[in-house]
Formats: C-alpha cells, sequence, structure tokens
C-alpha cells in the first residue's frame, strides 16, 4: 500500500514536470449552492471527477433541459415532462410523449440528485449515473422519440450550439456523451434545501402545534414510522434513496426493481422518492395513483397489500395498516406540506430564460 | 528532457526504498484486518439466503431475514500496559448489501500480545445525535422522539404467526430510552462490550468475528415474536432483553496470520 501511494505521488510529480509549459483553456469551475443543513449533516453530493462542474457546462445543459430540438419532431424538451412549476416533474399521472404515447410510469421531480449516493436513478434503479440516464429519454419511443445522430446534428447545424459546446468543453465537436454531461451537470444544480421544516431546524421559523404533532407521527414507530425509508431530521434528503415494496398491490403488473434485476424477491420493489415539495409534484407514486396526499396517508394508515415482497416495516397489514386517528392524519399531511419549498420552483436560476 | 530524467531517477529510487520492507517476514508492525461473519447455528449466513423463510427461532417461530445491519464502534487491541489500538471508531455492517463486513485498520499495529474488542452500537458518549454525516446519510439515525443518536442494528425479516399468516418483524436494538424527549430516563445501558480474548500478534493478521443470528432470540430469554415483533424501540424492557440476549451473539472466528 505504502509503495503505491508513493508510485502514486511521483507520477503526479512526473505529470506535473512535464505539463509545465502548456497553456489550455479551462471553463470556470463552479461550486455547488449547498444548503447549510446538507453540509451539517449528510456527505458531500457526488460529482463524477470526468464531468466537473463548470459555470459553461450548466449554462448549457440548461439551454439543451429546455429546448425542444431534443425530441422528433422539435415539439418536446425534457421541461415537458419536468416543468419547474412542478419541482421538476409534471401534473399528469403517465406522462405524454411526443407521439401521443403514454408510459406506465409517473415523471419524477429532478432535486437534490447528486445526493443519490448509490446513483440509481429512475423508479426501478435502472440508470446507473445521470449522465447515462440522460441517453435515454431522447431515443425512447414513448418519449421525445428521435435519435442522437439526427439530434447532434442538428445542434451542430445550429447557430449558437457549436460555441457554447467549445465554451463548457473546449471543443465545438457536438456529441451524445458531450451533451448528456452538459444536461447531467445542469440537473446536479437543481438542490432544494429551503423549506419551512429546514428553517424550523436552523431556528429560523416556527412550526404550528398541527405540524410538529405530524412530525412525530411520522417519526413514532407506533403511528407513522415513515422515517426508517424518508430520512429524519438528520437526514434531509427525505428519501433513503433506496427500493421498497410499500404495499400498493398484492400482485404486480409493473415488477419495478424485479425487472431490473431478475431476482423475483425485488418484485413490486420501487425507489423511495424525497418528501420534499410534495405540493408540487401529485399525483403519487410510481405509477401516479394517488391523485392527493389524503389518499397515499390514507394508503398507509389503512390500504396496504400483503404480498411476498412488501416490506416488513409496513406494520398491521392484515388490518390494511396501523390505522392512523383522523387529527394524525391531518396533522401528518401539516408536517409534510412544511417540506415545500417554494423558493425552489420560483428559482430565477432554473426557469426557461 | 531533463526534469523528466530526474523525475524518472526520482520514482525508481522511491520504489525501491519503499517496497523493500514488503516480504521482509520479521515484522515489526503488522496490518490488523477484521471480517464480520454472520451464520444460523452454524449455518453460514450471506445476503444469498435473505428473504426465505428458513430460519426456526428458540420459540419455535420460523423467519426470514430481509435486512441485517449493525454498528461495531471502538473495535481495537490492547496491550499490556493498558495502550489501545483504535482500528475502527465505529463501522457499519450490513450483511444484506456485503457493505462494512470487513476493514483493516488505518495505523499498523506492533506485534506482540492483545486482547481484542469492540463495542456493540455506540456507548452513550459515542451516541451523539447526529453526528456522523455517512451514518445520516443511510438513515441510520433514531429520532429525537424516540431517544435520539443512532440504530445500534436494525434487523427485520417476516415470520409465520400463530394464525399462519407472514407478518413483519423489527427487531431494531437502540439506546434503551423511557421518556422520551426533553426528559429522558435511561433505565439501563444497552450497548455491550464484545471481549474476544487474547491474541499474539507476529505478522499480518485477519481476525474473523461470528454473529450467531439465532442467539438474538435465545438465551437467557426465548424471544416470542407473536409478542415482540414491532414497535420495540420505544419498549425499553424489550430493549434491555435484547441486551441480555446480545451477550452470547459473537464469538471469535478464525486468525490468520
Ligand atoms: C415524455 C416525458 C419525459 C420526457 C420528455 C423526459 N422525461 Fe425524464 N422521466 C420521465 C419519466 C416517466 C421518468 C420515470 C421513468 C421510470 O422510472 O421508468 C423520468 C425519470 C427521469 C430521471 C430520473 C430521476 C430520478 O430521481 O431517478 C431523470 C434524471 C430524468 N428523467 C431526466 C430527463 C432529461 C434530462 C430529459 C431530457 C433529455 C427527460 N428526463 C425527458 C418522463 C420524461
Ligand atoms: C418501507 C419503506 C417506506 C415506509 C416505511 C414509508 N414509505 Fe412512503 N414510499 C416508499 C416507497 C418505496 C415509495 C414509492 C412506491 C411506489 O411508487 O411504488 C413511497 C412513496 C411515498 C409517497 C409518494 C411520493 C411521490 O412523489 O410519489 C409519499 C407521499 C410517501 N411515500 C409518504 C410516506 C409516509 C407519510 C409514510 C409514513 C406513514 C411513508 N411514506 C412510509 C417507502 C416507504
Amino acid at each position: 500500500m505504502k509503495c503505491l501511494k508513493l508510485l502514486f505521488v511521483t507520477i503526479i510529480v512526473c505529470t506535473a514536470c512535464t505539463n509545465e509549459s502548456v497553456q489550455r483553456y479551462q471553463p470556470t469551475p463552479l461550486q455547488l449552492d449547498i444548503p447549510p443543513l446538507f453540509e451539517q449533516n449528510i456527505l458531500a453530493p457526488i460529482i463524477p471527477s470526468d464531468n466537473p462542474m463548470t459555470v459553461e457546462g450548466v449554462a448549457l445543459g440548461k439551454k439543451l433541459f429546455f429546448d425542444p430540438m431534443l425530441s422528433g419532431d422539435s415539439t418536446q424538451s425534457c421541461a415537458s415532462c419536468h416543468a419547474p412549476q412542478n419541482a421538476f416533474t409534471d401534473d399528469t399521472r403517465f406522462s405524454d410523449g411526443i407521439d401521443g404515447n403514454f408510459g406506465n410510469r409517473n415523471s419524477m421531480p429532478l432535486f437534490n440528485l447528486a445526493w443519490n449516493y448509490d446513483e440509481r436513478f429512475t423508479w426501478d434503479g435502472r440508470e446507473l449515473s445521470l449522465e447515462r440516464q440522460a441517453f435515454e429519454p431522447v431515443s425512447n419511443p414513448i418519449e421525445m422519440h428521435s435519435n442522437w445522430q439526427e439530434v447532434t446534428a442538428e445542434l451542430q447545424n445550429d447557430s449558437e450550439y457549436p460555441e457554447l459546446f467549445d465554451l463548457a468543453f473546449g471543443t465545438s465537436t457536438i456529441d451524445s456523451t458531450l451533451v448528456t454531461k452538459a444536461l447531467a451537470q445542469f440537473e446536479r444544480t437543481l438542490i432544494s434545501g429551503n423549506s419551512k421544516f429546514d428553517r424550523h431546524l436552523l431556528g429560523q421559523e416556527t412550526l404550528t402545534p398541527e405540524e410538529l404533532n405530524g412530525f412525530d407521527v411520522f417519526m413514532d414507530e407506533a403511528r407513522g414510522d415513515c422515517f426508517h425509508c424518508h430520512g429524519n431530521a438528520n437526514n434531509p434528503l427525505w428519501t433513503d434513496n433506496i427500493f421498497h415494496n410499500n404495499g400498493l398491490d398484492a400482485t404486480f403488473t409493473d415488477l419495478g426493481l424485479g425487472a431490473v434485476t431478475g431476482d423475483p424477491t425485488d418484485n413490486g420493489k420501487f425507489r423511495s422518492p424525497s418528501l420534499r415539495n410534495l405540493v408540487y409534484t401529485a399525483p403519487y407514486m410510481h405509477d401516479g395513483r394517488f391523485a392527493t396526499l389524503d389518499e397515499v396517508i390514507n394508503h398507509y394508515s389503512e390500504g396496504l397489500q400483503a404480498s411476498p415482497t412488501i416490506d416488513p416495516l409496513m406494520k398491521k397489514v392484515d388490518q390494511g395498516g396501523v390505522q392512523l386517528s383522523e387529527q394524525d392524519k391531518v396533522d401528518l399531511k401539516a408536517f409534510l406540506l412544511s417540506l415545500t419549498d417554494d423558493a425552489f420552483v420560483t428559482n430565477p436560476d432554473f426557469q426557461n430564460q | 528532457m531533463k526534469m523528466k530524467k530526474i523525475c524518472f531517477v526520482l520514482s525508481v529510487f522511491f520504489v525501491l526504498s519503499s517496497c523493500g520492507n514488503d516480504d521482509d517476514n520479521s515484522l515489526q508492525e503488522a496490518d490488523v484486518t477484521f471480517s464480520f461473519n454472520h451464520n444460523w447455528d452454524g449455518t453460514e449466513v450471506t445476503s444469498l439466503d435473505f428473504n426465505t423463510i428458513q430460519y426456526t427461532n428458540a420459540n419455535g417461530e420460523e423467519l426470514s431475514i430481509e435486512r441485517l445491519r449493525y454498528l461495531v464502534s471502538r473495535v481495537m487491541l490492547t496491550n499490556a500496559s493498558n495502550q489501545e489500538y483504535i482500528l475502527s471508531d465505529y463501522n457499519l455492517i450490513d450483511v444484506g448489501t456485503e457493505v462494512g463486513l470487513t476493514f483493516t485498520g488505518e495505523t499498523e499495529i506492533p506485534t506482540g500480545a492483545y486482547t481484542m474488542s469492540f463495542i456493540f452500537g455506540f456507548n452513550n458518549q459515542d451516541n451523539i445525535d447526529g453526528a456522523y454525516l455517512d451514518l445520516n446519510s443511510t438513515s441510520f439515525n433514531v429520532p429525537m422522539m424516540l431517544g435520539g443518536g443512532y440504530h445500534y442494528m436494525q434487523f427485520d425479516g417476516k415470520y409465520i404467526n400463530t394464525s399462519a399468516t407472514e407478518t413483519g418483524f423489527n427487531y431494531h436494538v437502540i439506546r434503551a430510552v423511557d421518556n422520551p424527549g426533553t426528559n429522558p430516563i435511561f433505565p439501563q445501558d444497552t450497548f455491550f462490550e464484545v471481549d474476544l480474548g487474547t491474541i499474539n500478534i507476529s505478522n499480518d493478521v485477519s481476525i474473523e468475528v461470528e454473529m450467531n443470528i439465532a442467539e438474538w432470540f435465545r438465551s437467557p430469554h426465548i424471544w416470542n415474536l407473536n409478542d415482540l415483533d414491532t414497535v420495540l424501540m420505544p419498549n425499553s424492557s424489550a430493549q434491555i432483553m435484547m441486551y441480555d440476549n446480545g451477550q452470547s451473539v459473537f464469538s471469535l472466528g478464525t486468525i490468520t496470520q
């Protein structure tokens, strides 16, 4: 080990010696704007070493994110299904692709993605990084239904893009890898950490008695017991980003993680979503089956369905759940809504110009 | 050009001087590696054995394991003059994702005779609410309204209850507390020190620790899952029973050096 370390040092010394005189254009490094509670409580975000954050890369990624040029008939951008005013998801149950085809999954909100430490994206975890995820919608026939050759050719012929790629990556030759790198950089800047509850933890705002009781319901193992999967006061992500079956169905039409791993014990498991910004992200669950938070809470309280893969944290499944009192339900909802970050959805940095 | 040559000579020099002692067999200092293995009364348990009801506890209940994560801290070697060598301040072992099963101490240990020990969970001094960023990131916390700090163990699975239904159990070990909140009462400590006996270290060494999962259900308290399956975190008497049963869970496995 010692030997390896020393070799490493000598290699660095050697390469440093040879590069001295070379001067190359470097885009401007960008530091993510990390909320104080994230900084204090959880590990640093994941930025891949081959795609460092830069001012020019993020600006390009933002333009691409809102640009319908990425779709087959130039009618749809990423933002069509990931709109800023909906915390970067959409408000329909299934998303409408350019040909009017609907998938079977609810679009996902996009924020705090750099803190998904395992880097398993989408509901079933099949996309292994943000860069790789961004390849998919462009060519997906039920989404933007284009192909990368056409998209990159169009971008190359555009009057602005070649220059912007040059600024971001030092080359004006556009390829799909650079497009996805820029998109991923922009996506990593979508950070939400300024809700009433955050301000409460920072001692800047007081919660109502209802919100406080709702917080207790969320944390109480005998009532909500939501914290084992959806975070706690020391985990500001409000998700564990892990796959669970939370008792939606007795039999599965969508196998979720099971279809990705091929392991039947993963059937019906989906990634826990963050509970931030729920007021903007309805409908809920991987298939958008619940239109309201009341339906979600009723599900956990009395609607649980038994199946072999249901998570053991789901209690009293034979009775449908722990039967929360009406007051606890109302308060739990009030607490959930205190995780709303209005400044995130109106942040000018995240709007289309 | 000149610079390059100097670099080359330098790196050769470094390589030769640093690798010199690696295969010397009269070591002054040794690397110590700990591995945690798991079994059910002698039958090895790995993540491949999860999710299937196939184990029978002392009370005759058939059960499966779906999640098993636990914390060990102050993993250390102590020499005859009571000098302590900490190999790990704390380490979260996740049997399901196979994370943290093996770790090597960051510093080398002088060869010689030692006693080996670790703490299951965190002692009260270390069990500081929110203090460990990696444990927060993986949601191992205990909410303040359940006493704060961290889980010592999260062991979830399913068992077949007396009405022949598959039901979840959450055997979560934490610091026992009554009246959590602003005036908590701690009836008794529920972390414990595991003493693994003595070792004479003469070379790089790998020490295996065995957890017999069945012991959590066996002695001195025969665990009745039908009575005690979920909501055990706020149940301080259940926590004390877990503490009692935990005493016989760990043992020293094979030592290789
Ligand atoms: C037609 C609607 C639609 C369009 C257009 C679309 N998406 Fe999505 N997006 C979805 C849906 C639906 C999911 C969930 C997919 C799943 O789980 O199978 C998703 C998931 C994602 C995720 C995963 C988020 C997470 O937390 O795991 C990311 C990132 C994402 N989209 C980025 C993009 C980008 C970048 C674009 C543009 C290149 C884009 N999307 C275009 C509908 C869309
Ligand atoms: C065993 C882990 C687990 C527990 C405990 C749990 N959830 Fe969930 N939650 C999930 C998973 C997984 C999903 C996504 C399920 C799907 O779409 O198939 C989810 C989805 C949700 C959603 C929908 C969010 C969205 O954007 O669609 C809400 C809201 C929610 N949970 C709230 C709660 C509340 C409130 C509690 C406590 C009463 C709770 N959860 C307990 C795992 C859990």
